[in-house]
């Protein structure tokens, strides 16, 4: 083929669009990102969430979430008086167009962001026939759907409910605490979009996380921690009433 | 909304186990009782029940054959279950079916079979023409060498194997208990006594599953029921159905007693959603109503007609109630919130992949699977309703 300047000038931009094509299709990597360096959590301050949604729909824009199915949801708890065995809860959509205006006075409300607890002792990993869900070492319970059967007997043994088939894919599908962000060194998508800072990425292996000041000084618990599961995410001035 | 009550969690709004995986404990549940009752035969060497020994070794294998196909229909990714086989997770309780169910399937059923079968086939291979000669010659594995003396081995091993099948069926469908039992995170369905129960309840469905199959087939025949036979298979099915019963009562006076966190909601789903299913269909009709009725046959002196009509409808409540039990189990479970704030509702499909058109042709396939295997190996001999009787055999 006789290439002149003039065919060169012209495949230039086809070259560039082609070869934006060939990056996109390689897999990301972190060259500087050691595993064993890291043992990630989440921080939820329970009273700094306003329900506004935004962690919802982060989420779902950044992991492409299939509707009606979530990574992240929102609830809002309504407790009268003393009557915690019954809160009365809502999660509209997951919370990701945020809440109703409350019509009784009477009682508390707030609100609480949930998301995988990327368990230490995960029995959605134990379950799993084949290994595809997994602890990594940074501790990040992951799934790789590449080999995942869609059985869904994770699903089951989460207590929490935070796993889904993926209705497209056919296999699980949960919050990966944006893997492919914090090895980049980036916070998660929801803890990036939250206006008040309920919601913080913690490293339990950076010594100057501020996590550790914060877990010192704060009334803290994990949901349902008679499961054992070794949950990481940390809730402050967590409701007794909350499931 | 999607008919939930209360609050459930988002994503737990659709059932993930649908009436596919209700089939499944069901089916093997009939393999196991099945093979239970025809180690009465050879281990236990009850000789009133042998004309049902070949019989409930074939059912077995029919109902065996089709128990893996509800799971792959459900997959996610069917193409990938090998995987189990090849990589299995060493702490999932799941990842052991491949090996139990193949242990079971050829080390125990298959191989008790041919060699309870072992003479007829090569018999049969020297009579028969065409292709059925080359099938029953492939049956024959080669061992063509039916002297008594060889027959005399094929009968000990086959004892052998009989013994260590009784630990496998066990294995078998305790195991599957184990499976919902072993789940943490849903108390309707953490026991260690899911096992037990599903151990004795599987024995209860496929006892009556074929002592409904003989008399059925010995009617089709026209022949005579062998009465004596389908009193002490009855008389079984009646103490085992009273243990399957004081579990499962345990369990719920347990529950009733305890009332632990999850009470009230599981309470409220029992008397609401599950009520008909559970309270109706499998303790009043599956359960007390068989019960009765085999403690009438135990206690009075009715005549045979009566005890015949009798067994036919308590073999059909017993599948119902067996079959409404693992209803019970698999879908109840999923019914509720794990936050015990909200319910669900099952919403089952019609002609989908896990709707009620496959869960029927899987209920079917086994009866045409163990046609062609009664064609291919007749379980009965020279025409009467006896088939041999291996407990007579002096040589154990």
């Amino acid at each position: 083929m006789n290439l002149n300047r003039r065919h060169f000038l012209i495949m230039l931009p086809a070259a560039a669009i082609a070869w934006e094509h060939v990056l996109a299709g390689t897999p990301e990597n972190s060259p500087n990102y050691n595993t064993a360096d890291h043992w990630w959590g989440m921080l939820i301050d329970i009273p700094k969430c306003i329900g506004c949604g935004n962690c919802v729909r982060a989420c779902a824009a950044e992991n492409d979430v299939p509707d009606g199915h979530f990574r992240t949801w929102v609830e809002r708890y309504h407790v009268t008086d003393y009557d915690m065995v019954n809160p009365q809860v809502i999660s509209p959509d997951g919370g990701k167009e945020g809440f109703p205006v409350a019509e009784e006075d009477a009682g508390k409300y707030f609100f609480v962001p949930k998301l995988c607890n990327h368990c230490a002792d995960s029995p959605c990993t134990q379950v799993c026939p084949v290994g595809a869900t997994f602890v990594s070492p940074d501790g990040v319970v992951l799934i790789d759907q590449t080999y995942c059967l869609g059985c869904a007997y994770c699903v089951q043994a989460c207590p929490y409910g935070c796993r889904y088939i993926h209705p497209e894919k056919k296999v699980v599908d949960k919050c990966t605490l944006c893997y492919h962000r914090i090895t980049k060194g980036l916070t998660t998508a929801c803890c990036e979009n939250c206006p008040t800072g309920a919601r913080q990425l913690a490293d339990l292996k950076n010594p100057n996380d501020p996590i550790h000041e914060f877990l010192k000084t704060h009334h803290v618990q994990v949901l349902k921690p008679q499961m054992a599961t070794g949950a990481k995410v940390f809730y402050n001035e967590l409701d007794g009433s909350v499931r | 909304m999607n008919g939930v009550e209360g609050f459930m969690y988002p994503n737990e709004i659709n059932l993930q186990w649908s009436v596919l995986i209700v089939l499944y404990p069901y089916i093997t549940g009939l393999v196991a009782g099945a093979f239970i009752l025809a180690s009465l035969v050879r281990v236990f060497r009850v000789h009133a029940v042998a004309p049902t020994y070949r019989l409930a070794l074939l059912t077995a294998l029919a109902f065996l054959i089709v128990a893996p196909l509800p799971l792959q229909l459900h997959l996610g990714h069917p193409e990938r279950s090998p995987e189990m086989y090849f990589t299995p997770h060493s702490t999932s309780a799941m990842a052991m079916f491949g090996y139990v169910y193949l242990w079971y399937l050829m080390a125990v059923l298959a191989f008790e079979i041919w060699l309870d079968y072992r003479k007829d086939i090569v018999l049969l291979s020297q009579s028969s023409t065409g292709w059925l000669k080359r099938l029953y010659s492939i049956m024959t594995l080669g061992s063509l060498n039916i002297s008594p003396e060889a027959l005399k081995i094929d009968d000990r091993v086959g004892w052998i194997v009989t013994v260590i099948g009784i630990p496998s069926a066990f294995l078998l469908h305790g195991y599957v208990g184990f499976i919902f039992g072993s789940i943490k995170a849903n108390p309707w369905w953490s026991s260690p006594l899911m096992p037990v129960v599903f151990i004795f309840s599987a024995m209860t469905s496929g006892v009556a599953a074929v002592m409904l199959i003989y008399m059925a087939a010995t009617k089709l025949r026209k022949l005579k029921i062998d009465i004596k036979c389908v009193d002490t298979i009855a008389m079984y099915l009646f103490y085992i159905f009273i243990i399957d019963f004081g579990l499962e009562m345990l369990d719920l006076i347990h529950r009733i007693y305890e009332a632990d966190e999850s009470f009230r909601s599981l309470n409220f789903m029992v008397h609401t959603r599950l009520y008909f299913s559970h309270i109706v269909v499998q303790i009043l009709m599956g359960t007390i109503t068989p019960i009765v009725l085999l403690a009438i046959t135990q206690l009075v002196k009715l005549p045979e007609y009566v005890r015949k009509r009798i067994y036919v409808i308590v073999g059909c409540l017993v599948q119902v109630g067996i079959f409404a039990m693992r209803w019970n189990v698999v879908i109840g479970g999923q019914l509720f919130s794990k936050s015990f704030l909200g319910y669900t509702t099952y919403k089952m499909g019609l002609v989908t992949r896990e709707g009620l058109a496959p869960a029927i042709i899987f209920a079917i396939l086994p009866f045409v699977i163990l046609y062609v295997l009664i064609k291919l190996l007749p379980p009965w001999e020279g025409g009467s309703h006896g088939a041999p009787d291996p407990a007579s055999n002096p040589v154990h």
